[in-house]
């Protein structure tokens, strides 16, 4: 794709991930931190690509090291996000009643 | 670019369904209602780019080794975030976006050997990236060492640190662009060095109350790397992807800042500044009044309304479900009860919600900081639970103090303040705290999990 294309792709991007954020209340802060932490983890992709036309030892072994980090940043980022967030789902009635006799 | 692959239309669709996907993704994570969805509908997307790319049509050679790493990859991220207590969860994140930022260096690393001089621009965006994923990396590091208290979470000031960090910093810029010139190995790894050190300066002089803050940048840097990365391999969702989480990263940290009250110049340049302010532990040996759990009891017992106060030390104590145990004791008693939360309690904003939902208390008892601060001066006795530096007054009046400016829960305005405390040693940004030598002031020192239990086995034969 073409340089001029790629900047417009880049610069309405930045628009949008200004936009999306805007209005996020404080209690979500980390959680929503760690959601962009786990898609910046498709730096996978990136290393999938590189691993699979590497033609040497060297830029494999550092391809492989690439792909095995971005496979960590993107698996743990979405699990541990949604660790955070199934805190903040409606407790069942059991929660509630548990008080000390 | 420098390939003549391009993806069949169907993959580019494709990948922009996935780009749609991480955009609603944020979008939901931005409001409670939908939050979880948000996490669903993001690894879809990510799940589908991935598939996608396998099938592709891309030159894949060595596709076994792929398939192993991505495997072992995905279990060690799987199993780290669910074996992870909640309360070391901030500093998982931190080392989650580290290898993330380390992944897009090596990434452009290998591009570099492909690249070779051919392309000034290709070159310019693969230094670019090698650069600022080094520095989310090794940054990233230093977050998590100071989080997980491996090392001292004061900021370290080194003896000409600014003009160290300032050397660096120019060092790094010359190599990269020394690079662009005369591509040469050995630039190559001068540059890795250079980036890597930097990253280091740069987090070292940071106080642990800003911590949260640089892990927030560190997020949108690695954003950043991930998208000039997707520039080098051609790859518009890379550059999606990637520049979002830097766009929504950038704003993500000025809103924390603000909640913070912390003026983020300060934080980020304090390597350059060399001015970070240190402790101002004066006077540690004053007296303080410190009580046994059936004081502290009474205290409540006989009190019409309580506020409780819960701060990190709650959580590391594991002692959220006895607090919750003792809140359900008072409200039988016909006392109303309150937790009072601070955005910052725990260690980053909105950490300390998720850290008492898990104790099942329930979240209408929750109040925001906004709401609860005019009912302190109304309250008879204020509970705080290891927590320090959000209940600081020096915030308000202490211009020297690195917490300075910060909102605090006024809790020095209640008749009566009673803190459970390991010790008097000062909180996580390293400062004296004020209203503990207070004479409304009572301390109950020791485990809060274990004073807790005392108080309220006490509390029940009151």
């Amino acid at each position: 794709m073409d340089g001029v294309a790629l900047l417009t792709i880049f610069i309405l991007s930045i628009f949008v991930g200004f936009e999306v954020v805007s209005k996020v209340s404080t209690v979500l802060h980390t959680p929503l931190m760690s959601g962009a932490n786990a898609i910046h983890g498709v730096v996978v992709m990136g290393a999938i690509i590189v691993a699979g036309k590497a033609t040497n030892a060297l830029e494999l072994s550092i391809a492989l090291v690439a792909v095995l980090l971005g496979a960590i940043n993107l698996v743990g980022g979405f699990v541990v996000t949604d660790r955070m967030l199934e805190m903040f789902k409606p407790k069942k009635p059991t929660g509630k009643e548990g008080g000390a006799a | 670019m420098n390939e003549v692959h391009t993806d069949p239309i169907w993959v580019q669709l494709a990948y922009l369904v996935a780009a749609v996907l991480f955009i609603i993704a944020l979008k939901s994570m931005s409001s409670p209602r939908t939050a979880r969805s948000g996490v669903l509908i993001g690894a879809t997307g990510a799940l589908l780019a991935t598939v996608v790319l396998f099938f592709s049509g891309i030159e894949l050679l060595n596709l076994g080794l792929i398939l192993g790493f991505l495997a072992v990859g995905s279990i060690i991220g799987w199993v780290a975030a669910r074996r992870v207590k909640m309360t070391a969860m901030p500093q998982l994140v931190a080392l989650f976006n580290g290898v993330g930022g380390g992944a897009a260096a090596l990434i452009a690393v290998v591009e570099y050997f492909e690249v070779g001089s051919s392309d000034l621009l290709l070159l310019i965006f693969t230094v670019a990236t090698v650069i600022v994923g080094s520095i989310a990396f090794s940054g990233s590091i230093v977050t998590f060492l100071k989080l997980q208290e491996l090392m001292t979470t004061r900021p370290v000031i080194i003896p000409l640190g600014k003009w160290v960090t300032i050397l660096v910093a120019v060092g790094t810029v010359a190599a990269g662009i020394g690079l662009v010139v005369q591509p040469q190995d050995w630039l190559l790894v001068l540059l890795l060095v250079l980036s890597l050190i930097f990253g280091v300066l740069f987090v070292l002089p940071v106080g642990g109350a800003d911590v949260p803050i640089v892990i927030s940048l560190l997020n949108a840097l690695t954003g950043l790397a991930v998208a000039a990365s997707g520039y080098v391999l051609d790859n518009v969702l890379l550059l999606i992807a990637g520049t979002l989480v830097g766009a929504s990263g950038t704003l993500l940290t000025n809103l924390m800042a603000k909640a913070m009250g912390r003026p983020l110049t300060s934080t980020l340049f304090g390597a350059f500044s060399g001015t970070t302010a240190g402790s101002t532990s004066a006077g540690s040996d004053r007296p303080v009044r410190s009580a046994s759990p059936n004081d502290v009891a009474i205290m409540l017992g006989f009190a019409s309304k309580v506020i409780l106060v819960p701060g990190y030390g709650l959580a590391v104590a594991q002692a959220q479900s006895t607090l919750r145990e003792l809140a359900d004791l008072l409200t039988e008693k016909g006392i109303e009860v309150d937790y009072a939360i601070h955005p910052v309690a725990g260690r980053m904003p909105g950490h300390m919600n998720v850290l008492l939902a898990e104790a099942n208390v329930p979240y209408e008892q929750l109040k925001e900081m906004d709401e609860i601060n005019p009912e302190f001066s109304s309250t008879d006795v204020v509970l705080v639970v290891g927590a320090n530096d959000v209940v600081n007054p020096a915030a308000r009046t202490d211009k020297s103090a690195p917490i300075y400016g910060m909102p605090i829960l006024n809790v020095d305005q209640a008749q009566q303040v009673v803190f459970l405390k390991r010790s008097m040693r000062p909180g996580f940004a390293g400062i004296e705290n004020e209203i503990l030598y207070d004479p409304k002031t009572t301390l109950l020192f020791g485990d809060a999990k274990d004073s807790l239990t005392k108080v309220v086995a006490a509390l029940k034969t009151v």
